[in-house]
């Protein structure tokens, strides 16, 4: 027996007026994902917890997996694709070390985008609060968000540059601007080295902003090889 | 996602009066709002409904006002709508409070205040709030409107006195005398399930109300009045023990809650924050 | 030509994390493909009766165990684990019969009922009759130790299971193809998993394909037990002739895959007055859950961490790891030193309180120095840095001000020592030889490894040190996918091994292949000479000596060291503490990649902090009750406070550039700091994870006199307190000789 076909349903993705003939309350997620071909938004959980799945609908960052397609009919949704790469804060988080494995990244770059352009650091903690990264600790976010931040300004930048060496990573309470981008981790005492070992290196990572300017995003030179497809195995000359 | 999302329909109605009327003669229809809870259910596999009625497109169950001293907000209104709210930052806070604590703010941009009180969880976080302010719940159906004091709404675990042809379209809640408290501890700083949730009105006649602690939403009306005589903290902690009924679960202890509960009760009545 | 090594480079995977496009498993498709289910037993310990297949079957692959072409086994250590239960399951989420189908929906809707005749299970570790695997390591003469000693301070101290909680859950899709099969996955460890399916499946190793798809997260969670989920993939795939996707949803991925170790390690050490360790006895047990897996070399590991950095001439740690009715657990970060580095630090912090000794100093008196040897016999190199990471911890974080001023107040600040052997234990990086290899290219280089990038930064380190051996600039070098039809078994990624060992040997390819090319460019060279294909295996540095029997001789290459100061602040309403900063130092030989060097630092910060505090499975005859994101709770941008890293540099002679290892040290010392912390607000914790309940229940940590008492006294109020406190047994040994006041003076310098 043939199944009566779904009604279409019509909403804007990435700014493409796309209708889909699916089951009302088949996920966003799910349709993002399959019936739009668009995998940049991940399902880490199911239960909206964490945030791996986040897309920007009407304007407001969501849970993907919570939504059924039923109700973004006429929505306009925004997923990682639509930043298509060129979102300052997806260079800086490329370069900045807000991404390690990737998998919560795209999620954590649209929750950043709602935060809008000038979030202090205790706005982004709230405003990441539902985005679980397993690998950063969340402070290279906070770094690259930071980074996008002052690109967008010239005054700003201009102060980027000074990193001063006595200052801290950007902390809470302590009397820094909360705009401040992190500073260079300054070189701490090493202690007293015991006359045997060599002279150890204290340095802190310095992070490679110049200008105030996020370097773009370094697309695939030298960058790793994809497997794609079923190839024919080559052989191994080692 | 362990359950089959194909088979189960999503009604469309074109306005509230349509929702109502189907919900009167097309039943059983589970309304839809931000669906936090709904979809969480359904990815677990726990939530057997299969018939679904979309609330999100009816405005008419949107809004925040207040006239006449009484502040009416829409069951659709989400958690981000009442924070921004100037007018309910400014006559009820403490909704404010519980709205921040709720999830993070992609559960905030959906939730709405309709869905938690429908939903009907114990640790349901503005549950206590409208407890403590003494809301109205506003049902209508497709023949009538009534409006139940909150605290006469549930009548045990997760069960209300709402109707399966009744939507819940707005709570109103009436001036609140007295400073407002409230206080969430939960099993981390965001995203996270209360273990004993609080919300007070601080005035000669006390209002405390706690989620986590029973299977429903729990006003302590004997340890109220007990402070209202003067009773000291420590009187009013002995006797909030007897009215409170918290249990061992995956998050936390009987013996924590307990504590707990005493604790933020001895902050609320001290004014200490 | 610019240098890469210690440059923050540009991310080689940083494009296509950031932009949509990397391809986890999830992300992949191929035509005619099939969904998978796995049915679990439900039971902890029994017999399985009967499976009942209550469903219409049309249109179903199923496989049991009876379908299995080679052999009913995930190949591991020990032989003991089925790949699908046939007659008896052992622990609760085991794999009894898998499912396949086209359309998902259908495969939800089929139940199966499975018939059991149960057996009593074993949960606790302390009744198990079975053991996995003994150690003992010993030095010297512990009874000349004790009698040594002034005073004995004794303590147990427990930790729990952990769920690594990568972000992207387990996943794979093999497709039948070749004669044989070829499988994608989300894995650390390529050829583990190839090892394993020609065991299982009965095929040539040219049959079977394994290629890493871009991996979201792995903490050792992928390092094992992508085996089973790959097996199970691939059974299905053999049998259906099509393609199948097996990825499992949150819930599963808890419930049925591997945890770290939960352990109960007690310590009975002897130290004079004035703070100096003269007798370790140490005991460590190791829930291992229902089979072998990697137990033996998790025991292994935290054995050898067992003393902590620290000197003492009579040392003996017994270790056993045990079976129970439980989920197998298996590798995750620090692999056994997380467990008892907390036992070690939150003891040598007893043993200060107990002595009236301030913390800092007390270490200070008997951290490892270079030339020192450890329990094993390993003479520590001029890279061994415990006095450096823990003045420079101290320093920056105003450690001794903060623990004078909060004291009585709400806030706390803790500290940890701590080290971390990087590569395989013992002799294990010799019977792995491992191998690496080079390809020119018209453009550069090729690395060829079955290293896997799993968000750690390893393409780009190896291509960092191939670039700067090479003389090349960094963007020349690409790095292969992790593909075993194309790489060399360069070894698992694991074991902080990584950069140490696999980015050795390929600066030893780059080596040669500079010598080879001399002055030609990669392009001329190949008109000329040819394709050109340098490949290296690991040679052991010299003098690098361990005996397996003995348990004797250098346990590691090199040793990592850090010191975390945490501060914490306690709220009485709630008994909740919440970190408020970390400051850690932490001595990594040379940090090729300091911006990824930095992030694994913070991450493994981030994860300690949650194993510290927060993360805890809470089992109900045997199975995982809070298997939802909802109710195992790990640190969100709210719960974590800033951290303030610095990174330390005593490079390491047999590392490329110096380098040693990075991923796992960072997770070793946080939850002992973070006790510490506790412990210097007056609450007596002494396992983890530290949640307000267990704060709460805590009893006040024995104040008063910490001078030493009479004998009887001292017994009697240190039962009271639950110290633990023993006199030595006096003997007519004066306390003090010329040799011991010599000690004495050399210390305090």
């Amino acid at each position: 027996m043939k199944r009566p076909a779904f009604r279409p349903i019509v909403l804007t993705v990435n700014g493409a007026r796309t209708a889909v003939r699916v089951p009302p309350m088949k996920r966003l997620l799910d349709v993002l994902r399959e019936d739009c071909s668009l995998t940049g938004t991940k399902e880490g959980c199911g239960e909206g917890e964490c945030g791996a799945c986040t897309v920007i609908l009407d304007g407001r960052a969501v849970n993907a997996c919570l939504i059924p397609i039923g109700q973004a009919a006429g929505a306009r949704v925004t997923t990682i694709e639509g930043l298509k790469g060129r979102h300052r804060l997806q260079a800086a988080f490329a370069n900045l070390g807000g991404a390690q494995c990737g998998i919560c990244t795209p999620g954590m770059i649209l929750a950043a985008v709602a935060l809008g352009p000038r979030p202090t650091l205790a706005q982004v903690r709230t405003g990441l609060a539902g985005n679980i990264c397993r690998c950063t600790g969340y402070e290279g976010i906070y770094r690259a968000i930071a980074a996008a931040r002052t690109a967008r300004s010239r005054k700003a930048a201009a102060s980027s540059q000074k990193l001063d060496a006595r200052s801290r990573t950007s902390a809470e309470g302590r009397k820094q601007p909360k705009s401040r981008l992190p500073a260079e981790a300054p070189r701490a005492k090493a202690g007293v080295p015991s006359p045997e070992s060599r002279p150890s290196t204290v340095l802190g990572a310095a992070l490679s902003v110049s200008k105030g300017r996020v370097p773009p995003l370094d697309r695939a030179r030298g960058g790793p090889e994809r497997v794609e497809g079923p190839k024919a195995p080559s052989r191994s000359r080692s | 996602m362990r359950t089959a999302l194909s088979p189960l329909t999503l009604r469309q109605p074109r306005s509230l009066a349509h929702a109502l009327r189907l919900l009167r003669d097309e039943g059983p229809l589970t309304p839809l709002a931000g669906c936090t809870d709904v979809f969480v259910g359904l990815n677990f596999g726990t939530l057997g409904d299969r018939r679904f009625l979309n609330l999100w497109p009816l405005d008419q169950l949107r809004g925040i006002e207040r006239r006449a001293g009484v502040l009416r907000i829409g069951a659709l209104t989400t958690y981000t709508e009442i924070i921004a709210s100037a007018v309910v930052g400014r006559h009820l806070p403490m909704l404010v409070a519980a709205s921040r604590e709720i999830g993070a703010v992609q559960v905030q941009n959906r939730g709405t205040l309709g869905g938690n009180i429908a939903n009907g969880s114990p640790a349901g976080d503005t549950l206590p709030v409208l407890a403590a302010a003494e809301a109205l719940v506003e049902l209508r159906s497709a023949d009538w409107t009534r409006k139940v004091p909150f605290t006469a709404f549930y009548t045990g675990y997760r069960v209300s006195v709402r109707r399966s042809d009744e939507l819940v379209t707005a709570i109103e809640f009436p001036e609140v005398a007295g400073a407002q408290w409230f206080r969430k501890v939960g099993t981390r700083a965001a995203q996270s399930i209360s273990k004993v949730v609080m919300a007070g009105v601080r005035a000669a006649r006390p209002r405390i109300a706690l989620g986590s602690v029973a299977p429903t939403v729990v006003r302590v009306p004997r340890t109220e009045e007990a402070l209202a005589a003067g009773a000291t903290i420590a009187e009013a902690q002995a006797i909030l023990q007897e009215e409170i009924h918290p249990i061992d679960d995956i998050r936390s202890t009987a013996s924590y809650r307990r504590r707990v509960a005493a604790n933020l009760l001895a902050q609320f009545w001290n004014g200490s924050d | 030509m610019i240098r890469s090594v210690g440059r923050n480079v540009s991310r080689k995977d940083g494009a296509e994390k950031v932009d949509g496009t990397a391809r986890y498993v999830d992300d992949l498709s191929r035509p005619g493909m099939l969904h998978a289910r796995t049915i679990r037993s439900t039971i902890p310990c029994g017999d399985i009766a009967r499976v009942r297949l209550d469903f219409d079957t049309t249109g179903f692959t199923i496989v049991g165990a009876g379908d299995i072409p080679g052999r009913n086994l995930v190949s591991l250590i020990l032989e003991d684990q089925p790949c699908l239960a046939e007659a008896r399951v052992r622990h609760a989420a085991e794999p009894v019969l898998l499912l396949a189908h086209e359309d998902r929906e259908r495969l939800i809707g089929a139940a199966v009922t499975i018939d059991y005749r149960p057996h009593t299970p074993v949960f606790d570790p302390a009744q198990s009759p079975t053991v996995f695997k003994s150690v003992t390591i010993a030095r010297g003469d512990l009874d000349e130790g004790f009698r040594r000693a002034d005073v004995i301070v004794e303590g147990e101290y427990r930790t729990g299971h952990q769920e690594h909680l990568y972000i992207e859950p387990n996943g794979m899709l093999a497709v039948p193809e070749h004669g044989g099969v070829t499988v994608y996955g989300s894995l650390q460890c390529p050829y583990y998993v190839h090892k394993a399916l020609c065991v299982l499946l009965g095929l040539p190793a040219d049959r079977v394909r394994v290629v890493q798809a871009e991996t979201g997260g792995g903490f050792g969670g992928k390092e094992e037990y992508p085996s089973m989920i790959a097996g199970h993939a691939c059974l299905l795939a053999l049998k259906s002739g099509r393609p199948v996707k097996l990825i499992y949803d949150r819930t599963e991925d808890m419930l049925a895959t591997t945890k770290r170790h939960p352990s109960v390690v007690r310590h009975r050490t002897g130290v004079t007055r004035d703070g100096r360790l003269v007798a370790m006895d140490i005991d460590v047990l190791m829930d291992g859950g229902a089979y072998c897996t990697l137990s033996p070399v998790v025991l292994s590991r935290g054995c050898l961490h067992a003393t902590g950095p620290y000197r003492c001439d009579h040392v003996r740690v017994n270790g056993r790891v045990v079976m129970t009715n439980t989920p197998p657990n298996g590798a995750f970060r620090g692999f056994g030193a997380p467990q008892t580095l907390f036992a070690a630090d939150v003891h040598m912090e007893r043993i200060a309180e107990t002595l009236g000794i301030d913390p800092v100093r007390i270490r200070e008196i008997n951290a490892l120095r270079p030339g020192d040897t450890t329990a094993t016999g390993q003479v520590l190199g001029p890279d061994a840095a415990a006095l450096d990471v823990l003045r420079a911890a101290v320093s920056r974080s105003d450690f001794r001000r903060k623990r004078r001023a909060w004291r009585g107040t709400h806030k706390g600040i803790g500290l940890s020592l701590f080290f971390h052997g990087a590569g395989f234990t013992g002799s294990g990086e010799v019977k792995l030889q491992s191998k690496a290899s080079l390809e020119l290219t018209p453009t550069g280089v090729r690395v060829l490894a079955a290293s896997t990038d799993i968000g750690q930064g390893q393409r780009t380190v190896h291509a960092q040190i191939v670039a700067d051996a090479l003389g090349l600039p960094y963007d020349a070098v690409v790095v292969a996918a992790p593909d075993t039809a194309a790489v060399p078994d360069s070894g698992p990624t694991v074991a902080s091994r990584t950069t140490m060992v696999v980015g050795g040997l390929l600066k030893r390819c780059a080596e040669e292949m500079r010598e080879r090319l001399g002055r030609l460019t990669p392009k001329a060279y190949l008109k000329t000479h040819g394709p050109l294909v340098i490949t290296k295996a690991y040679e052991p540095p010299p003098g690098l000596v361990w005996d397996d029997d003995t348990y004797r001789g250098s346990a590691y290459g090199a040793y990592g060291w850090a010191c975390d100061c945490i501060e914490v602040e306690h709220d009485p309403v709630t008994s909740e503490v919440r970190p408020t900063r970390v400051t850690t130092a932490q001595e990594i030989g040379k940090a090729i990649f300091p911006l990824g060097a930095r992030g694994q630092i913070e991450g493994g910060t981030a994860q300690g902090l949650g194993y510290a505090l927060l993360e805890e499975v809470v089992l109900r005859d045997g199975a995982m009750a809070n298997a939802q994101l909802t109710n195992y709770i790990v640190p969100t941008t709210l719960d974590t406070p800033p951290m303030d890293v610095v990174l330390v540099e005593k490079p390491y002679a047999h590392g490329p550039y110096g380098a040693k290892g990075v991923g796992e040290m960072p997770f070793d010392g946080v939850a002992p700091a973070v006790v510490n912390a506790i412990r210097s607000l007056g609450f007596d914790v002494r396992d983890v994870p530290a949640t307000p309940e267990r704060i709460m229940e805590a009893p006040p940590i024995g104040t008063g006199d910490s001078r030493l008492r009479p004998v009887a006294e001292r017994r009697a109020s240190a039962r009271q307190a639950g110290l633990g406190i023993r006199e030595a047994r006096r003997t007519k040994r004066p306390r003090t000789t010329p040799s011991a006041r010599a000690r004495r003076k050399a210390v305090r310098s």
